[in-house]
């Protein structure tokens, strides 16, 4: 009796999540309708491919530990355009170069856009306006656009489908741009947004990226947010992203890099809020001799989750990646690692380094730590780590000995435990600000 | 420097501590006066270490019977950090790590945490960035060390001169230096030494515990005491170490066993 009624929960939820993924992609075709992009190949091998999966369960090994079920209670409808007249603005770094959107639209009043020969920095709608958006720019990025490996997959796809602009950046050979270029995402009220943005550093070009995701009010909302960057030989791009959504929304998202050789690619992925937080991070190599840096932190309470899923697939000899994902749980906070690295029989002399280390305050906090090492290639050097700890009460007896109280002792220790990731953004305004903003939280 | 006529610093009376149930200190009595420089030795095991961590206040250790007033001021009322801020230092055999954390942040931290306690406005960056450098030269460490994380990755030599550092920043009345000896060179414990004497004064006092006589040699103490099962079994001048040096614990040791 009791077997028969869980069968038909489970069928009952299956059609559930099947309709709620055709829901989610009819609201993405509908915002893909009302956007003036030319992209109808693109969008309709995306509904295509998006037709083709259903909405994730506990049941798919890359969704175990991240429970999206909530999800299907919340018909969410596509994002308008958003009535907020304030100002988007990234306080804690100042930059000539800055896209910003508000529900995934383009916001020309808060945004800095450049156009010239060597470098743009501007959404695609208004690109494709432009004098300067040449034929030689446009097959740039139509061969770049979600062309990247990993575009079937279910969530990178529903973006395609329904991402309502691009922010373009593209820097042409040897070009530098020291300021950092900044991507602000901003959201309100309750919907569903596709976030997309594309980089592309040609041969020996450098910049860095930041993006923010943030969101105000208590309204239940989603976004999906891909990014796309390719560096061509020889390029560096040094990627800070820092998602700090509204307390209700559902963050998934995917970043994906494509490595030329001699490239070096560093992310800092900073996630501090959202109830519900993924984030793909994929690099993939074209040439050899990359070098790969990859950091993350979260820093989490209440009951957020935050599941930081990365693939690094190297199949080109002499390169380096560390990675270090350091996570914070407290309350009943939920952080979910997946680090996957696949070194290549044709990745001899690789030296990766891997290295996932927890926090739990609370015992009622949990931690899903999964690093998957697949080597072929047998003359490589390849280390990986993982801890779950608590505080260590010897190191806040060592702070109180000096007169610091207990409370005063975990928050640095704390603070210590995210700094080290921190430290790696080279804005100082922003590790400035991200200390306040840490030291607050510790609280 | 021993002055009859200095006050009591610390006074300690019938100290019984446990940790996890199984007693370590038995019975110690201790007194230290202002000026004073006294040094414990003993054995592996009995009980010098304990005694450290006890007077810090370490939680692992729990006080069954006795007394141990400082200054006037029940020490067991007080809180850790609360008798580091009334002038209790302990100088980490094993010094920790906490990585993320400047050497220059937690320097300052502390230091207003003693002045808070004292009732004075916190120091600023800047005019702390100058005290930190001066008392650097104490222990002849390299201003770099300061932004770098706490002890982390610094060798043994490194890790107690920076005890020492604190200690010349914090100035407190009662330092006890827990096998500060251990792990250094030669050059090194010279440096160490000669901070530790340079901070001694009239006015506060000095309990190393050690091992080994070598120490003893560059920090002259006025008292030598030997510890055995818990509590002292035998207090001399500074002869007393050589004494240990050349004979070793056993003809103590035996006569604590007869007793």
């Amino acid at each position: 009796m009791t077997k028969s009624i869980s069968t038909t929960n489970v069928s009952a939820s299956a059609v559930n999540r099947a309709t709620y993924l055709k829901h989610l992609l009819t609201q993405a075709s509908a915002a893909a309708d009302e956007s003036t992009l030319p992209l109808k190949a693109l969008r309709d091998q995306a509904i295509a491919t998006v037709s083709d999966h259903t909405f994730p369960s506990g049941r798919d090994e890359e969704w175990r530990f991240t429970d999206l079920s909530d999800m299907l209670s919340l018909p969410f409808q596509r994002a308008a355009k958003g009535t907020d007249a304030h100002q988007l603005a990234f306080s804690a770094v100042q930059s000539d170069y800055q896209l910003a959107s508000l529900n995934g639209h383009y916001r020309s009043s808060d945004s800095k856009t450049l156009k010239q020969a060597g470098v743009v920095v501007a959404p695609l709608s208004e690109l494709l306006q432009s004098p300067d958006y040449t034929q030689k720019l446009e097959a740039i990025v139509s061969s770049r656009l979600a062309q990247l490996q990993g575009a079937e997959e279910v969530f990178t796809a529903l973006n395609t489908a329904g991402f309502t602009d691009v922010m373009v950046v593209w820097l042409a050979a040897d070009q530098v741009i020291e300021e950092p270029v900044c991507v602000v995402r901003e959201s309100e009220g309750e919907a569903i947004a596709h976030l997309r943005t594309l980089v592309i550093a040609e041969r020996h070009a450098k910049l860095t990226l930041v993006e923010s995701f943030s969101g105000t009010g208590e309204a239940t909302r989603c976004n999906t947010s891909v990014t796309e960057i390719w560096l061509a030989e020889g390029a560096q791009v040094n990627h800070v992203r820092l998602q700090d959504e509204s307390a209700e929304t559902f963050h998934i998202a995917k970043t994906a890099v494509d490595q030329a050789a001699n490239s070096r690619y560093q992310c800092t992925a900073i996630d501090l809020g959202a109830k519900l937080s993924r984030h793909h991070l994929e690099v993939y190599q074209s040439g050899p001799q990359t070098d790969t840096h990859m950091y993350g932190l979260s820093a989490l309470g209440d009951r957020q989750l935050a599941d930081t899923h990365s693939l690094l697939t190297l199949i080109h000899p002499h390169s380096s990646a560390t990675q270090i994902q350091k996570n914070i749980v407290d309350d009943k906070a939920h952080a979910v690692f997946n680090g996957k690295v696949f070194v290549a029989q044709t990745a001899q002399l690789t030296d990766a380094a891997q290295l996932n280390r927890n926090l739990m305050l609370s015992n009622k906090a949990r931690i899903d730590t999964k690093p998957e090492l697949d080597i072929v290639a047998d003359n490589v050097k390849c280390a990986h780590g993982a801890t779950v700890s608590q505080l260590q009460p010897d190191e806040v007896f060592y702070l109180q000995s000096r007169g610091i109280s207990a409370e005063q002792a975990q928050r640095l220790l704390l603070y210590g435990f995210a700094m080290e990731i921190v430290e790696k953004i080279s804005i100082e305004s922003l590790r400035q600000s991200l200390s306040d903003r840490l030291t607050e939280w510790a609280q | 420097m021993i002055n009859d006529n200095a006050k009591t610093i610390l006074s300690v009376r019938n100290l019984h501590a446990s940790v996890e149930g199984t007693e370590i200190l038995r019975g110690l009595n201790f007194e230290v006066k202002a000026g004073e420089i006294h040094a414990i030795m003993g054995l592996n095991g009995s009980g010098k270490s304990t005694f450290s961590k006890v007077l810090a206040g370490h939680p692992d250790y729990e006080v069954t019977a006795g007394e141990i007033i400082f200054q006037g001021q029940d020490l067991l009322a007080l809180e850790p950090h609360e008798r580091a801020n009334a002038g209790i230092f302990l100088a980490f055999q094993y010094p920790l790590e906490i990585p993320g954390v400047s050497n220059r942040d937690f320097l300052r931290v502390a230091y207003n945490a003693h002045r808070k306690a004292r009732g004075e406005e916190e120091i600023d960056v800047f005019d702390f960035d100058d005290l930190v450098e001066e008392r650097s030269e104490i222990v002849k460490m390299d201003v770099s060390f300061l932004d770098r994380s706490v002890n982390e990755g610094f060798s043994g030599g490194e890790k107690k001169r920076n005890e020492i550092l604190q200690m010349a920043l914090l100035q407190p009345t009662l330092s006890i230096l827990d096998e500060t000896d251990s792990g250094l060179d030669i050059d090194a414990l010279k440096t160490v030494s000669g901070g530790v004497n340079q901070l001694s004064t009239a006015d506060n006092a000095t309990v190393l515990i050690t091992h080994y006589q070598r120490l003893l040699n560059y920090v002259v103490p006025d008292y030598v005491h030997v510890m055995c099962g818990g509590h002292i079994i035998k207090t001399g001048g500074k002869e007393l170490a050589l004494e240990l040096e050349s004979r070793g614990y056993d003809w103590l040791t035996a006569q604590e066993a007869v007793v």
